[in-house]
């Protein structure tokens, strides 16, 4: 069914209405498709309603700490298990939604398979599903706000006994549940889209696309969906156990004896509580690097890109990759250092997580080096890559810092791990994002491109109130301000007179933040002025060498019985000449054929 | 039949440029030595030259088998996590009013059904392989493909449909050693090993379950599916989904029978 | 009041409060080194970031990954360790090693949303206590069995009073869900888990009030869930502890 190309008078009714359902038609048949584009785009459009709504929720927070008597409109004043409802949902959605489907498989769906020149992913209609199985558990935690005592208030950490118990609070009962079954969903949904991912990079390659010529942001995604696989299914085992705990009785958590709000829980059997936090943060610490690895990678071939340089040490920039990756599985101790662990296996756990800053500060200098004297072009992804590489130094050089744990007893739970993680994580992982939009986004849109003048504001509005921001959470994580409290104010003498003099750093997180959030309007100002007016670029607008920008990676065949045209990769990626002024892109043939075939 | 001549492999000498990135191309500067899998006469037939999805009937199944293998490696660490929780369980204990420190595992006792689920499972496995390999007998092969009658199909839907039998079978043994344990008043909450006992057999049962509607699917497909390729991948990975279900299911036994 | 001492010029800029423990003077030595290194670390960064960005493009030199990559990342490498031997002897004084047998002792119980302190007495030794028996409301908040003979003379407070130039072992415990026990003017941070007990030894120094919060969620009270730390010279915390214990005697059985 094809709709009337041209206009040859007055439409008929019957014209209109083909036209409506050619479209209708259309729209149903992007829902329901296997097809990896639009798989893509329904999880970056699962990412923007959970970024959003994440992003709304950190406003309320932000105010309510700032005012504790702020009344939030259609509501009232926000109580205290509402205001840990917030950080809860908060986080959830942000980690989950946004951090963990956007670039591994929002932007892995969209260009992995052409960066890798084949033209369709391994399993596209498990694909299909496990994008529908995330947007359920989108749903599923929504719900948790509209039921009986809201949603839960334990953190996306959710640690035991106050998860496990209906008792130890409000929310926590149904609003817990639907947490718990919410990210099943997703862990299950997660571990298909990695599957399909990793079965994609290993069978799927083009001719000639050998391991050492697959772009770092290919190697980033492989890590990532190596750890997802692992990682996820650790989180389902975790979270049927609380379920267990919760509703049959169990005691795989709860220990004996435990007495919630007068009453001595009934079951049988001790438990630990210190169990579901090895659990848990076994798959916590590599769900961190799935968020930031692919950003990663991404950003070593952006900058090698735009400054039209190979990327540095592109061998060890792999392993390092890998080793990232294999490190972060080994790490997951280091969250629980006064937590009741044993000092000595806290020691263990600080020497594995300083092992990680070599593999990451060996990625920085590659990336330092790659731009280094290189007369970059500043285009705005080269800016939110150069971003990244700012924002991932000064929240990742205290990491160390965390990871020493007689410093950790006075920094945990303070204001000086929420910076840390927030700029890594919030920031440059979100920088990772923006730079895969602007970077993709003549490929993902037909030839237009967004507005160079628009995003250089939206970069440097971004990148100064992100530091304006999350910097200050250090010098009052520093004055021993504690995560999770719902009010700084009013409470009684010696705890006052210790968090009165952060009031002021208080307010200031709240102004810039808001205006940060604010700031991020420019980007969909520019994106929906951008598809209404198409500016068309040419089909390599960038002079990239990755194998996504090749012409006729994203045709689609005019007949479905005709094959099209095989790609084929002939080189590395990143080969420009010393000038920066030619490249050559990694689908030519090579320039001249050798004079001796013998195949 | 004509003998093939191969031609002999041309060593290429390597570049000695020693800065130069290894492109894992062995020097020849445009594709690496991709296997060969001809159609038959040697040279210009190489499917590795075809575009994707067209380089012979094993692409589909070694897709399928890695996708399948990356998906069981995630679920064992399922098990996995299930299965240190279970060892850290069994060494945990309390503190009592008078601080001393009491470890109250009690093992469960398992019906001795299982013994003979276990056999059972075992023989389905057997069973399992034996429609599997009948997928890829090559005198049938031909025979199908040419269209004299579907050798293959009816022998492998014959093995598939014992291994459904004894599967179910399987099901419904465990079926009958947890009322046996219900009515010895064991439930899941009763203690500590039998959370683990009933966790560890109904987590697998559910896999099991799975198993088994991947069978009927993979049954319903030998009835209609026209493209062998088809047939294939479904039944290979359907029988190794079935294998790794049995070997977990002895390791989970082993750990019930003798660990606890 | 001691709390708001004149504080070192470094820590201010920090925004460190006062440290008020013998082992606080060691750990915001390591903080501070750590932070400077750090700051001297980003800047040098961006410095580098923006140096790529001015000068002219080079050409063609060779480029030596061995003084670009490994050299530096050795020199990390080496940094790193010697930061991590710094802090593991810190942790290790710290943690590796229980209190002193001399040390007082002292129980911390945590419940949502209150700290309660417990002294053993005159006979030093804490009494029983079951879970089923905490009743704040009926003067007995951490459950001390009323059979058990050396639960009488136990002296419950809900604020920490402690002997400046002592060495304390606390005994953390919690009741229902896991709360965080925190002083920062201590330099002190330990999970009291439900069904675990944590030991905490350190010895304060300087006499004063300081906070203790609570700093693992615990639910909705948990922001308002803190106690007070008194820290008296020794002379008036033996006063102090004696009149508890006379206060005791008089009525048996019935810690307030």
């Amino acid at each position: 069914m094809s709709a009337p190309s041209q206009n040859l008078g007055a439409p008929s009714s019957r014209g209109f209405i083909a036209l409506k359902w050619a479209r209708i038609g259309k729209v149903a048949r992007a829902i329901v498709s296997t097809h990896h584009r639009n798989i893509g785009f329904g999880y970056l459009t699962i990412s923007t309603i959970a970024v959003i709504l994440g992003t709304l929720l950190s406003w309320a927070m932000r105010v309510h700490l700032s005012w504790p008597d702020w009344q939030l409109p259609l509501h009232g004043p926000i109580l205290p298990e509402e205001y840990l409802a917030l950080v809860t949902m908060h986080g959830t959605l942000m980690l989950f939604f946004v951090l963990t489907v956007a670039p591994q498989s929002g932007f892995g769906n969209l260009i992995l398979p052409a960066q890798l020149g084949a033209r369709r992913m391994a399993f596209p209609r498990l694909n299909a599903i496990a994008m529908w199985t995330t947007a359920g558990a989108l749903v599923v935690l929504l719900v948790a706000f509209f039921v009986p005592q809201g949603a839960p208030i334990s953190g996306w950490t959710a640690y035991p006994p106050l998860s496990a118990s209906a008792l130890a609070g409000p929310g926590e009962g149904l609003g817990q549940d639907l947490w718990l079954f919410s990210l099943a969903l997703f862990c299950i949904g997660g571990t298909i889209s990695a599957v399909n991912l990793l079965t994609t990079i290993v069978k799927l390659r083009c001719d000639g696309m050998t391991w050492p010529r697959v772009p770092l942001t290919v190697w980033g995604w492989l890590t990532a969906a190596l750890l997802s696989v692992m990682a996820f299914s650790v989180l389902l085992a975790a979270l049927l156990l609380l379920f267990c705990d919760r509703h049959l009785g169990s005691s795989f958590f709860l220990p004996r004896g435990d007495f919630i709000n007068s009453v001595l829980l009934p079951h049988r059997g001790s438990g630990s509580p210190l169990l579901w936090l090895h659990l848990f943060w076994f798959f916590g610490h590599p769900e961190v690097y799935i968020a930031i690895l692919p950003g990663m990678g991404l950003t070593s071939m952006v900058i090698g890109n735009f400054a039209h340089r190979r990327v540095f040490a592109y061998r060890l920039m792999i392993v390092t990759t890998l080793l990232i990756g294999f490190l972060g599985i080994l790490v997951w101790g280091h969250h629980m250092f006064v937590a009741g662990m044993n000092p000595f296996a806290g020691t263990a756990f600080a020497a594995a997580s300083m092992a990680i800053a070599i593999p990451a500060t060996a990625k920085v200098l590659s990336w330092i080096a790659t731009a280094w004297r290189s007369r970059p072009s500043l285009t705005t992804p080269m800016l939110f890559a150069l971003g990244f590489v700012s924002l991932f130094i000064a929240g990742g050089l205290t990491g160390p810092i965390l990871a020493q744990p007689i410093l950790d007893e006075y920094l945990h739970n303070t204001f000086f791990v929420v910076a840390h993680f927030h700029l890594i994580m919030a920031m440059a992982g979100i920088f990772g994002l923006y730079c895969a939009t602007y970077y993709w986004f003549p490929l993902l849109a037909h030839g237009r491109i967004l507005s160079e003048r628009l995003g250089k504001w939206h970069f440097w509005l971004t990148l100064i109130l992100a530091y304006t921001t999350f910097l200050p959470m250090y010098l009052g994580g520093l004055a021993g301000e504690p995560r999770h409290y719902s009010r700084l104010t009013g409470l009684n003498a010696p705890a006052q007179a210790l968090l009165g003099s952060t009031q002021m750093i208080q307010l200031h997180i709240t102004g810039a933040g808001i205006a940060l959030g604010l700031a991020q309007l420019l980007f969909f100002i520019n994106l929906i002025l951008t598809l209404r007016s198409p500016r068309r670029a040419g089909p390599n607008p960038w002079f990239a060498t990755t194998m996504e920008w090749a012409p006729h990676t994203f045709d689609e065949p005019t007949e479905p019985s005709k094959d099209l045209p095989a790609l084929a990769t002939f080189r590395g990626p990143c080969h420009y000449s010393e000038d920066g002024a030619s490249f050559l892109p990694q689908w030519e043939p090579p320039p001249q054929q050798p004079a001796s075939e013998g195949e | 039949m004509p003998t093939i001549l191969t031609p002999p492999e041309i060593r290429r000498p390597r570049r000695p440029d020693r800065d130069r990135v290894g492109e894992g191309d062995n020097g020849s500067g445009r594709r690496p030595p991709t296997d060969k899998r001809t159609g038959g006469n040697g040279d210009g037939d190489n499917w590795g030259d075809s575009p994707q999805g067209r380089h012979g009937p094993r692409e589909r199944l070694s897709r399928a088998r890695i996708g399948l293998f990356f998906a069981l490696g995630g679920d064992m660490m399922f098990f996995v996590a299930l299965i240190s929780v279970f060892f850290v369980a069994k060494s945990s204990g309390h503190f009592d009013a008078y601080s001393r420190y009491i470890n109250d595992w009690l093992p469960t006792s398992i019906p001795s059904i299982l013994w003979l689920n276990t056999a059972v499972l075992l023989v389905s496995s057997v069973t399992a392989e034996a429609a599997r390999r009948s997928m890829f007998r090559e005198q049938d092969l031909m025979d199908e493909w040419i269209g004299l009658g579907r050798p293959i199909s009816r022998r492998a839907a014959l093995w598939l449909s014992t291994t459904l039998l004894l599967g179910s079978l399987f099901l419904a043994g465990q079926w009958v050693a947890w009322d046996q344990l219900a009515a010895q008043h064991v439930f899941f909450d009763s203690n500590a090993s039998s959370h683990f006992f009933y966790l560890l057999t109904v987590t697998h049962a559910v896999h099991l379950f799975l198993g088994i509607a991947a069978l009927v699917a993979a049954l319903v497909m030998l009835a209609r599916c026209r493209q062998l390729a088809k047939r294939q991948v479904a039944v290979d990975a359907t029988v190794w989904y079935w294998h790794v279900m049995g070997i977990l299911w002895v390791f989970l036994f082993i750990l019930l029978e003798f660990c606890q | 009041m001691p709390s708001t001492q004149a504080i070192p010029a470094a820590l201010r800029f920090w925004h460190l409060p006062v440290d008020a423990a013998k082992h606080g003077h060691a750990l915001d030595a390591q903080l501070l080194l750590n932070l400077w290194i750090a700051l001297a670390l980003v800047a040098l960064a961006h410095v580098l970031l923006f140096g790529t960005l001015a000068s002219r493009r080079r050409t063609h030199r060779p480029v030596h990954k061995f003084t670009l990559e490994y050299l530096p990342l050795a020199a990390f490498a080496a940094l790193f360790i010697f930061l991590s031997v710094r802090a593991h002897s810190l942790w290790a004084m710290q943690r590796y090693v229980g209190a002193a047998p001399d040390a007082l002792q002292v129980e911390v119980t945590g419940m949502q949303f209150a700290w309660y302190f417990r002294y053993p007495g005159a006979d030093e030794t804490f009494g029983r206590t079951q879970p089923q028996l905490v009743s704040p409301a009926e003067g007995n908040p951490v459950g001390i069995d009323p059979n058990d003979t050396h639960g009488k003379d136990d002296i419950v407070r809900s604020q920490l009073v402690l002997p400046a130039g002592r060495e304390v072992d606390l005994t953390l415990r919690a009741i229902d869900v896991i709360h965080g026990f925190s002083v920062p003017e201590m330099r002190l941070k330990q999970n009291a888990v439900p069904g675990q007990t944590q030991h905490l030894h350190f010895t304060p120094q300087t006499p004063g009030d300081y906070a203790i919060l609570c700093t693992q969620v615990c639910g909705l009270g948990h922001y308002r869930m803190q106690a007070l730390l008194r820290v008296l010279p020794a002379a008036q915390f033996d006063a102090w502890l004696h009149q508890q214990e006379q206060q005791a005697a008089q009525q048996p059985g019935d810690p307030q």
